[in-house]
C-alpha cells in the first residue's frame, strides 16, 4: 500500500537547513495498522504529511497503492489524496460553521459526486461511528470524542484505501481515547490500512507494528507481539524511547 | 460546484456580516459615484447624430494669421461661423449633398386663433437642406422647398412646443401667421425633437450647446429681405479690425461673423473636392486682399463638438475622481478580502487535505470575491439611481446641463456590470490566489 524508499526532506529558510526526514524508508502493506512514534521534532508528522501528499519529498521514492507519486501535478495529488486517503488530526479539524453532516460532505463534494450517493455515504459512515442523531450539530455543540468521530467518519466516507491518523487521541481523555482507537480498529478490520502516528506507548501497542522515528530515521520496528522484542521491564523498543 | 461555492460564500457572509457590510458599501459606494458621473458624462459627450458622423461637416475659414487669430483670443480654426460674403459662396457650391445656412433671429408670432398676445419666439432662419440633412423629424406637413429658399417664400416651420402654444398641437399646415408683422404659412410643424447637445448650432451667444431648438424656422434670405438683424453670436473682430457695421448692408458686406454652415458630403471625394474649392476660394480672397491667410476647415459632428469643449474639462475631472474613488474602495476592499481570506486559511487547508486542488480552493474564494462585488453592483445601481435623481433635483430649473442627462439607461447597467467584473478581478483575484499558492500542511498547522 505505501512503499517509501530513502524519502529525504528538507526545511530550509535563509540560515538554517533542516532535515526532518533523511533516508526514510518505509512498507506498509495493504490492511496492515501500523503505528508510528518518537520524541518530538522527530519527524513523525513530516513523514505523515509526506504520506498523505500535504508536502513533497525532496529526494527518494515513494509508491502509493502501486503509482508513483513523486512529480505529480497540484491536480493529481488532491485526486489522490480525495479517493485514496482519509485523514484524522489531532485537533480533530472540523470545519466550524458546517454542521456535521456537511463537515462529512467536504471530501465528496470534491468527488463531484451525486447528491444521493454523498447522502447514502454520509449516513453510512456517521452511522458507524454513531453520530447518527448529531448530524445537524454544529461541531461547537459536540463533545472532543464526538468530534474526532465525526472527523474520522469524514475519513472514512470515501472509502479510502489508506487512514492517516495524527495523534487523533491526543486532545480526549483515556476513555475516549480507547473508543476512538476501538473504532479505528474496527476500520482496520474492514479491510483499511491504517498509519497512526501516536506518543501513546499504549495505543501503540494495540497496533500490528510499531515503527520508532528518530531524527528523521526509522530506527526500530517492532511487532509488539514479538517477546523478543520487548525490554527488560516488559515494554517494546520503542514504548522505551517514548519514555 | 459553483453552487457549492455561493453555498460556502453565503455561509462566510453569515459568519462576519459586519465586515461584509463594509465591503459591499464601499464597492457600491464606488461604483455609484463612476455610474452618476459617467451616466452625466456619457449624455454630454453624446453625438445625437452618430448615424452621419462621417458625412456632416461644419465649416470654418479663417480669414487672418496665427498672430492675429491668437490676439482676438480665437482658436487657430477661426471663429466657428462664417460672414456673409463667405457663407453665401460656400453655400451655392453644388458638391455637398445638403447644405444649410444657420442664423437666430428674434420674431414674435401672432395671428393664431385665440391667441390674445404676440407669442416671442427664437426663430431659425435656415435653409431647406436643414431639416433632412439633420434628420428632423415632422410630425405634420414637411420643410419648405428649396425654390422658397431663393424666393424668399414666406413659408414657416413650427416646433412641436410652438404649435402647442399657438393651435394646442392640432395640425397648422396651411395656416398663415404672423411673424415680426409679416405674413408666413405653416409648411410644416415637427414632431418632439430635442437633439442633445444642440450640435449644429453651440454658440454660447445662441443659447449654448444644451440650448431648445428654434420655436420656428423660416428661410435664411428673409433676414437680409427683412434686414433683420441676427440675434445670435455676431463677432466683428476676426480679422483685428474694430469697425462696427452700423446698417444691414454694412453687415453684409462686413466681415462680421454671423452664420453657420453646414455641409452633406457623403463620400470622401466630395469631402476632397469641397474642401479644395474653400481652400480655392480663401486662396482667392487673400490674393484680392480681403483675406491674410488660407485656413479652412471640415469638422465632422464629433470634432465640432470636442473644439467646443461640451464637455466641460470639470465633468472629465469628476469622472477621474469617481474612478479614483472606486480605486480606493476596491484597494479597501481587496486589504479585508485579503485578510478575511487569510484568517480562513487553515479551513481552506483543511479542505486541501480532503481533496481539494489548488484550482479548486482559488475558484471558490473567487467566487466569494464575485458575490461580494455582485452585492455591490446591486447596491451601486440603487445608489445610482438615487444619485441620478439627486442630480435632476439639483439641477431642476437650472440652466446647467447635468439634470438633463441624469438619466439611468442601459449604458449605465452596463458600466455596473463591467465595474463588478473589473471590481472581482481587482479585489479578489490576488487573495483567492494567495490563499491557493499554500501547501495545506502549512495551514494544517496552525489548525
Amino acid at each position: 500500500m505505501l512503499e517509501m524508499h530513502n524519502i529525504s526532506k528538507v526545511y530550509r529558510t535563509d540560515m538554517i537547513e533542516t532535515h526532518a526526514l533523511r533516508e526514510f524508508s518505509l512498507q506498509v502493506a495493504a490492511g496492515e495498522f501500523v503505528a508510528v512514534s518518537g520524541p518530538s521534532g522527530s519527524g513523525k508528522t513530516t513523514f505523515l504529511n509526506v504520506a498523505g501528499l500535504l508536502e513533497t519529498f525532496d529526494g527518494g521514492t515513494y509508491r502509493l497503492d502501486g503509482q508513483d507519486v513523486s512529480g505529480l501535478s497540484d491536480n493529481a495529488r488532491a485526486r489522490i489524496r480525495n479517493e485514496k486517503i482519509g485523514f484524522v488530526f489531532q485537533s480533530f479539524n472540523l470545519i466550524a460553521d458546517l454542521d456535521i453532516f456537511d463537515n462529512v460532505d467536504v471530501p465528496l463534494r470534491y468527488r463531484r459526486m451525486k447528491a444521493d450517493e454523498r447522502k447514502a455515504r454520509i449516513t453510512n459512515s456517521l452511522e458507524l461511528v454513531g453520530l447518527t442523531s448529531r448530524m445537524r450539530h454544529l461541531p461547537s455543540q459536540l463533545s472532543g470524542g464526538q468530534q474526532q468521530r465525526a472527523a474520522i467518519a469524514r475519513a472514512i466516507a470515501g472509502d479510502p484505501a489508506l487512514i492517516l491518523a495524527d495523534e487523533p487521541t491526543g486532545n480526549l481523555d483515556s476513555l475516549m481515547a480507547r473508543q476512538i482507537m476501538g473504532l479505528l480498529e474496527k476500520i482496520n478490520s474492514m479491510g483499511t490500512t491504517v498509519v497512526l502516528v501516536t506518543h501513546d506507548p499504549e495505543l501503540a501497542r494495540r497496533a500490528q507494528r510499531n515503527i520508532h522515528v528518530i531524527d528523521g530515521l526509522v530506527a526500530d520496528t517492532v511487532a509488539p507481539s514479538d517477546p523478543a522484542a520487548r525490554g527488560p521491564h516488559g515494554q517494546t523498543h520503542a514504548e522505551s524511547a517514548v519514555d | 460546484m459553483i453552487g457549492y461555492y455561493l453555498r460556502l460564500a453565503l455561509r462566510s457572509f453569515r459568519r462576519a456580516p459586519g465586515l461584509t457590510a463594509l465591503m459591499v458599501s464601499a464597492i457600491a459606494i464606488g461604483i455609484a459615484a463612476c455610474i452618476v458621473t459617467l451616466t452625466v458624462y456619457h449624455g454630454m459627450a453624446n453625438n445625437p447624430i452618430w448615424w452621419k458622423n462621417g458625412e456632416l461637416y461644419a465649416v470654418t475659414v479663417n480669414p487672418s494669421t496665427p498672430n492675429r487669430t491668437r490676439e482676438a483670443g480665437l482658436p487657430a480654426y477661426g471663429p466657428g461661423q462664417l460672414a456673409y460674403d463667405d457663407a453665401t459662396y460656400l453655400f451655392g457650391s453644388s458638391i455637398p449633398k445638403r447644405k444649410a445656412l444657420l442664423t437666430f433671429l428674434f420674431g414674435s408670432i401672432s395671428g393664431a386663433p385665440d391667441q390674445t398676445r404676440p407669442l416671442p419666439t427664437m426663430t431659425r432662419a435656415t435653409t431647406a437642406g436643414f431639416f433632412r440633412m439633420f434628420a428632423v423629424p415632422f410630425r405634420y406637413g414637411g420643410p419648405w422647398s428649396k425654390a422658397a429658399d431663393r424666393g424668399p417664400e414666406p413659408v414657416m416651420v413650427l416646433s412641436g412646443r410652438e404649435n402647442h402654444k399657438l393651435f394646442g398641437g392640432a395640425d397648422s399646415v396651411g395656416r398663415t401667421l404672423l411673424w415680426s408683422g409679416h405674413r408666413f404659412r405653416v409648411v410644416g410643424v415637427l414632431a418632439p425633437w430635442h437633439p442633445l447637445p444642440r450640435f449644429y448650432d453651440l454658440s454660447a451667444g445662441n443659447g449654448g450647446a444644451f440650448a431648445r431648438p428654434a420655436g420656428a424656422f423660416i428661410p435664411f434670405q428673409w433676414g437680409p429681405v427683412l434686414g433683420d438683424w441676427p440675434a445670435g453670436d455676431l463677432s466683428c473682430d476676426t480679422h483685428g479690425s474694430s469697425t462696427t457695421p452700423t446698417t444691414y448692408q454694412e453687415l453684409l458686406g462686413s466681415s462680421c461673423t454671423w452664420i453657420g454652415l453646414w455641409v452633406e458630403l457623403p463620400t470622401p471625394a466630395a469631402q476632397r473636392h469641397f474642401l479644395a474649392f474653400m481652400q480655392a476660394y480663401a486662396a482667392n480672397q487673400r490674393a484680392a486682399g480681403r483675406f491674410q491667410a488660407v485656413n479652412t476647415h471640415l469638422w465632422t459632428v464629433s470634432q465640432w463638438l470636442t473644439l467646443h469643449h461640451v464637455v466641460s474639462h470639470r465633468s472629465g475631472l469628476l469622472v477621474n475622481l469617481a474612478f479614483a474613488l472606486l480605486a480606493v474602495c476596491l484597494i479597501n476592499t481587496l486589504g479585508i478580502l485579503l485578510a478575511k481570506f487569510l484568517r480562513g486559511a487553515p479551513v481552506a487547508g483543511v479542505r486541501r487535505a480532503l481533496g481539494a486542488s489548488r484550482r479548486q480552493i482559488f475558484a471558490q474564494h473567487l467566487v466569494e470575491a464575485g458575490a461580494v462585488s455582485l452585492a455591490g453592483a446591486v447596491l451601486g445601481l440603487a445608489l445610482s439611481a438615487a444619485g441620478l435623481a439627486g442630480v435632476r433635483l439639483m439641477y431642476r430649473g437650472s440652466s446647467a446641463a447635468y439634470g438633463k442627462f441624469a438619466h439611468f439607461d442601459a449604458i449605465g447597467l452596463a458600466w455596473a456590470v463591467a465595474l463588478a467584473f473589473v471590481s472581482t478581478i481587482v479585489a479578489g483575484l490576488y487573495p483567492a490566489w494567495r490563499i491557493g499558492r499554500r501547501a495545506p500542511a502549512t495551514y494544517l498547522k496552525s489548525q
